[in-house]
């Protein structure tokens, strides 16, 4: 009995707890959303800008944070506390909570709803019309997330143990398995959209991973020579008719040569004022860009750059007696292109992390990374920090120009557009958000955040649910903002946050493998 | 010491904006030495350091090493010549291991005696090597001392400058120190210059001393007759045993 009334009154505290917290969540979501979401700026008939206030989607936004806030107090964080306690004492503590999750029954239902849906969805999606169609969608993608995240969760310790070769084969047969699963045409958004985005963006985030993660230099205007590589392929190769394979490389000397000569004057800056002025830096080349229009045709940008071609062998022009369709006698079609140029940015990055890798064990890469340690004990150690520097800025310069080149031969079109500071900045989440230094992580945050930005594009049910003014896509600086918050909460050093070590001494096996044990090595 | 000697300061003076750092310090250093430099905070012992690596610069006077003008050299250029630093505050790099670290201090010969050194550094401080994949920066101070110092050593410096070796550390640590610093000299001949706010230690340690009051050096002398002297035991030594 007296245990009973002990528990109502507990329980009753903590419901009004769990009030007063909803209504301090209320007031602060009032507060920041009176502006944001309570009133919208419109046009009236006479072209004046009027305020439209929305009081019942403020009022819906409030009660949404204060519901989320009562129920985290009353039952989550109980619910949570509870269940840590109950699992300590079946001494599973970590996982506890992911393997009730990713039990083997949960399993059984996800993949025959995957499957199920996967088989039936379309037709199903059709019998129930486009507003119901889009939860199938909706549904459908849940199911087939879940069942991977199954087989990643239960295969944790073997995926993180040969990450970089089964990250590789998984890259090099996706187009392989997109054309099997969605046809050479349908194939074509995953291949093109999906993977040559993301690895593109890989690239470019390794490339300033040398500059920012490996030398500590803050780098704002990465996409500049991302710029540099972009019009001088497309330049010379419609000016010239130079083959891309002649190009690229001249790209990238052309990129390393600007990065030297932003290297130059700020040798002496770091930090703050560094990021400042490589900032200025990327918006000079792009008003340059605009402006010199004997040259770059300005804001219009430069059309009609040429195809990449398998080394002069094979070509991806229709018109061409070597065209890819002739010489192996199969039907024409624009896949056959962007599969190559999959595997093309496929081996760019390859090189890209190769290179990075090795010169991480070489003497340069170890002084980028005590440079960006501490530079004035580089210094003492008789380094010369100006061609350090030099040489970080130069080749991960390069790299970007690489990526540009490979860029304006798939757009086949460039202009001053695509090189906006949004981008640099882009590029520099991915690093920061996959944990600077980190190939793995950061290949990982790039998927996450353009493959997710694709997504975004992707999800038009929403268009169903919020109506047709709804556009998905315009909401994937949220998703960055997001991914943001939730990473630099729990990993403040990136997804990614280790770093690993470069060197060993000879009898490397005894150091690893007793690594527990202290003193032994 | 009839020969030159290996180190040589000559009126130097240096600035920092506007104040005066270093007011015309002459101090040299000959072959096979120990010698310390003592003094209060504030003195301008570890700008003295820092001006012979040329950061921040001499604004008058000459430094010579091996008798090379080394006044208005590239720090890096210095340390070339096989001077050897173990900074004030330690400066190891944390986020590398401690063989990395020692990796960077062989840096000038490209690892090209690494194996060797490495172990004669292993010798002098056992407990590096049982720290050896740890990460700098998650080491105790001693040990970031004794990885500093190594680290120093890992480029075959014909002289070596300790800033503050016992800084913060506890006193049985500082002693290990200062045996491995007295150990190196007699062995392998390290010449050593060292500054020092522990002046019973170092003076203890050193053949000899130098005494820097405000960017001046006012006295000089064999560490034992500056140990015996009554105005450094006054200033430097009276209540700060150990």
């Amino acid at each position: 009995m007296a245990m009973a009334e002990t528990k109502k009154s507990a329980g009753s505290a903590t419901v009004a707890a769990g009030l007063r917290e909803a209504f301090y969540a209320a007031v602060i979501a009032f507060f920041m959303f009176v502006l944001l979401v309570g009133v919208k700026t419109d046009q009236n008939i006479h072209n004046e800008l009027v305020l439209v206030p929305r009081p019942y989607l403020l009022a819906t936004v409030v009660l949404i944070a204060a519901a989320v806030r009562f129920l985290q107090v009353v039952y989550l964080t109980p619910f949570l506390v509870a269940q840590k306690t109950v699992d300590a004492g079946t001494g599973q503590l970590p996982t506890a909570f992911a393997l009730r999750f990713f039990s083997k029954p949960n399993l059984v239902i996800g993949l025959v709803m995957a499957a199920g849906l996967l088989l039936f969805g379309n037709s199903l999606q059709a019998a129930v019309g486009p507003y119901w169609g889009a939860y199938v969608g909706l549904l459908r993608a849940a199911a087939i997330i879940y069942v991977i995240a199954w087989v990643i969760f239960y295969f944790r310790s073997f995926i993180s143990a040969h990450s970089y070769s089964l990250g590789f084969t998984i890259l090099l047969v996706y187009p392989v398995v997109m054309v099997s699963l969605f046809g050479f045409q349908g194939s074509l958004k995953w291949v093109d959209n999906f993977g040559i985005q993301i690895l593109i963006y890989v690239m470019l985030a390794w490339g300033l991973n040398i500059v920012v993660g490996l030398a500590g230099l803050l780098d704002l205007g990465y996409v500049a020579f991302y710029a540099v590589g972009a019009y001088s392929y497309a330049l010379l190769g419609t000016q010239f008719g130079w083959s891309f394979w002649i190009l690229l490389p001249v790209a990238g000397i052309m990129a390393a040569m600007w990065g030297v000569i932003l290297g130059f004057p700020v040798l002496r800056l770091r930090g703050d004022y560094l990021a400042i002025v490589t900032l200025a830096f990327g918006e000079i080349i792009r008003l340059v860009l605009i402006n010199w229009r004997e040259v770059t045709n300005g804001a219009a940008g430069i059309s009609g750059i040429p195809k990449v071609s398998f080394f002069g062998v094979i070509s991806f022009n229709v018109s061409d007696p070597n065209y890819i369709s002739k010489v192996f006698g199969i039907a024409q079609s624009g896949a056959y292109y962007k599969i190559f140029l999959y595997y093309l940015i496929l081996a760019l990055c390859v090189l890209t992390g190769y290179v990075t890798i090795r010169l991480r064990r070489l003497p340069v890469g170890r002084a980028w990374e005590a440079l960006r340690e501490d530079e004035i004990a580089c210094r003492s150690l008789g380094i010369n920090t100006t061609t350090t520097k030099l040489t970080a800025f130069a080749i991960g310069a390069m790299f970007g120009g690489f990526a540009g080149s490979f860029f304006a031969a798939r757009q086949g079109f460039v202009s001053p557009e695509s090189f906006i500071f949004l981008e640099s900045a882009i590029i520099l989440a991915i690093v920061v958000l996959g944990g600077m230094g980190s190939l793995g992580g950061i290949a990982v945050a790039a998927a996450v955040m353009v493959g997710g930005t694709e997504i975004l594009r992707e999800m038009q049910f929403l268009k169903q649910i919020f109506g047709p003014d709804f556009t998905p896509e315009l909401y994937r600086m949220l998703l960055f903002g997001a991914a943001m918050v939730i990473v630099m909460v729990w990993k403040p050093r990136g997804f990614v946050g280790s770093r690993e070590p470069t060197a060993f001494l000879k009898e490397r096996k005894a150091v690893a493998g007793s690594f527990t044990k202290e003193g032994h090595g | 010491m009839s020969t030159a000697p290996l180190l040589d300061v000559r009126n130097v003076e240096t600035f920092y904006g506007n104040i005066q750092a270093l007011n015309g310090v002459n101090v040299s250093v000959s072959e096979g030495e120990i010698v310390a430099l003592i003094g209060a905070n504030g003195a301008g012992k570890s700008t003295l350091m820092m001006t012979i690596f040329g950061t921040p610069r001499a604004s008058s006077g000459t430094i010579s090493f091996a008798g090379t003008n080394i006044t208005q050299l590239p720090t890096h250029e210095i340390a070339r010549l096989r001077i050897a630093q173990s900074p004030e505050g330690r400066r190891i790099f944390p986020r590398m291991t401690v063989l990395e670290n020692l990796q960077m201090g062989a840096s000038l010969d490209k690892l090209k005696y690494f194996d060797e050194d490495v172990e004669k550094v292993f010798t002098l401080f056992p407990r590096l090597k049982e720290r050896l994949t740890q990460r700098g920066g998650t080491l105790s101070g001693g040990e970031q001392q004794m990885l500093s110092i190594g680290r120093a050593l890992m480029a075959r410096p014909k002289l070596l400058l300790l800033d503050e070796p016992s800084l913060g550390l506890a006193p049985l640590i500082v002693k290990q120190i200062f045996d491995a610093i007295r150990e190196l000299n007699r062995t392998e001949g390290l010449t050593v210059f060292l500054v020092e706010q522990n002046a019973f230690a170092a003076l203890k340690l050193a053949h000899r001393g130098y005494v820097l009051v405000n960017g001046r050096v006012t006295m000089s002398g064999s560490g034992k007759e500056l140990l015996a002297d009554p105005e450094v035991r006054a200033a430097y030594l009276e209540g700060g045993r150990h």
